[in-house]
């Protein structure tokens, strides 16, 4: 039944889930990190990390701003657009029923891709690799580009968990994710922290599109196919919880991998799987509990 | 002590959504003073605390500290201006250790006590460091909620309910630390329903009944009229 599998194929699809896992990762994690501050399930991720390739596509093409000045500009600019969102779209709304800031970031995704398409096109755009050529490995060839991506995007990951646990800002995080209106009360500004926290998240989102414009077509749709998935990355993690994120990002990436190995066809749902098990048998998530007893 | 307040609390109306729980609340606090807030269960207490600290947001009325107006401000801006808050349930936070908690709260203003100076005057803590803020006990969680609120460098403290749940002997050393800080110069506004404890470190107290002060008492009036203020509390 599995002849076919030989160990190269075992090990090409463990690194190619990886790969997807280190954008799972960085997408969840942005996401973990406004869940856990704001409560807002920020449907318009998926848009945004779509901007982040756009933006870097707009630089390249209209001002010739090559692919690595671009992985620095458009977080900027993306987590920039991001805090003037939460500040006109969910402030307002941040005393009403989660479900309100839910609808709203929902809103921004039809918004943001009904632009995009009207202006780009629903087709995608190619987007040149930066580091052309690759490595073989003996059981596949590795793209130098991915390996850049697999390094950078853990470096990434490593350093945005260092801020939340083991610094003083991280610190305030955390305290005001369990109970903001107690930090505010320590004098800090908590509504200015919650735009900036937006900001970062979104901005990792948008870091994500940007490593992701030369692997994958640039086009609208391209951030509404990733994000079902990284629901799901941050339900199986535990809502708002930052290793879990990390971690479970690149544990689908490796799951759907190999899964592709054994049976294609469900490599998409397995995840899934995964999550209904999770809900099952621990729905708080497979890693809040053990961040919270530290 | 001066006679011109730190704090004058005129005609405070507070509301959790459309529940009112505050219905003009009038009340002073000089400087220097310990003054509790003693009620029974539901009076509006802790919410007049709350309130105070701009974390009950939807508020009417006048709430003038050192002078100032702080009823349209924000709860970070009133930290700011020198109130601190320890709340009833305390709040130590679950993902950090003990020194994170301990050192959580900014230095906001100058006269701040130093970390090595709340870990003198807390030795409980010293030890316990390193452990995650939920492991510690009852007591343990108190002592630390109140020390972390004074390396802001606020000089009005806001605590509310300290005593609550805790063994006779943790109560009394809670005491302690307390007069200590009012003699520390610190002054403080104490949300109380053990009277016990109450009457051993308060100057004055102000009587809470359905969201509005009905009785203003010093200590002294206290031990003369203890029927009328037992009565005040159901005890």
């Amino acid at each position: 039944m599995f002849d076919h599998i030989t160990i190269q194929l075992l090990m090409g699809q463990l690194l190619i889930g990886l790969i997807n896992g280190s954008f799972y990762a960085m997408l969840a994690l942005g996401l973990a990190i406004i869940f856990g501050l704001m409560h807002v399930v920020n449907f318009a991720h998926g848009a945004l990390y779509m901007l982040g390739a756009f933006v870097a596509l707009i630089l390249l093409n209209s001002f010739g701003v090559p692919y690595w000045g671009a992985l620095m500009i458009a977080p900027i600019v993306v987590g920039a657009f991001g805090i003037v969102m939460e500040r006109l779209i969910l402030k307002p709304i941040q005393e009403l029923d989660h479900l309100y800031s839910l609808l709203a970031t929902f809103a921004a995704v039809l918004i943001i891709e009904g632009l995009m398409r009207l202006q780009f096109g629903a087709s995608g755009l190619p987007y040149r690799s930066p580091l052309p050529g690759g490595v073989n490995l003996g059981f596949m060839f590795l793209p130098w580009y991915r390996a850049w991506v697999l390094v950078f995007s853990l470096i990434v990951c490593v350093a945005v968990w260092y801020l939340i646990e083991k610094t003083k800002l991280g610190a305030y995080l955390r305290a005001a994710n369990e109970r903001s209106e107690i930090v505010e009360s320590f004098g800090i500004n908590v509504p200015l922290m919650k735009s900036l926290t937006y900001g970062l998240g979104v901005a990792l989102a948008a870091l994500g599109g940007v490593l992701a414009a030369p692997i994958y077509q640039v086009s609208p749709s391209m951030g509404s196919n990733l994000m079902i998935v990284i629901f799901a990355v941050v339900v199986i993690g535990g809502m708002g919880s930052i290793i879990g994120a990390i971690l479970t990002g690149y544990l689908i990436g490796i799951v759907e991998g190999l899964t592709k190995v054994f049976y294609p066809e469900g490599s998409h749902l397995a995840i899934f799987v995964i999550m209904i098990l999770a809900l099952i048998l621990r729905p708080q998530g497979l890693f809040s509990a053990a961040e919270k007893s530290r | 002590m001066t006679n011109d307040p730190l704090l004058t609390v005129a005609d405070l109306h507070a509301w959790y959504g459309e529940s009112k729980a505050l219905h003009g609340m009038n009340f002073t606090v000089r400087p220097g003073e310990l003054v509790t807030l003693i009620g029974r269960n539901g009076a509006g207490k802790s919410t007049t605390l709350r309130s105070i600290m701009g974390i009950v947001k939807k508020r009417k009325g006048s709430i003038r500290f050192d002078g100032q107006e702080t009823i349209n401000r924000r709860t970070y801006q009133i930290a700011r201006r020198g109130i601190a808050y320890c709340p009833e349930e305390r709040a130590i936070f679950a993902s950090l250790t003990v020194a994170e908690n301990l050192t959580l709260p900014p230095v906001l203003k100058p006269g701040g006590i130093s970390d090595d100076d709340l870990l003198r005057q807390f030795p409980n803590l010293q030890q316990r460091l390193r452990s995650g803020g939920a492991k510690l006990s009852g007591g343990e969680q108190q002592m630390l909620a109140i020390a972390r609120i004074l390396r802001t460098g606020a000089r009005f403290l806001l605590l509310d309910e300290p005593s609550e749940g805790l063994a006779p002997v943790v109560v009394r050393e809670i005491g302690e630390k307390i007069l200590q800080l009012k003699e520390q110069g610190f002054t403080i506004l104490l949300v109380e329903q053990n009277l016990q404890f109450a009457r051993r470190v308060a100057d004055r107290h102000v009587v809470v009944e359905n969201g509005v002060v009905v009785d203003t008492l010093d200590a002294a009036e206290v031990e003369a009229n203890l029927g009328r203020v037992k009565n005040y509390l159901g005890v």
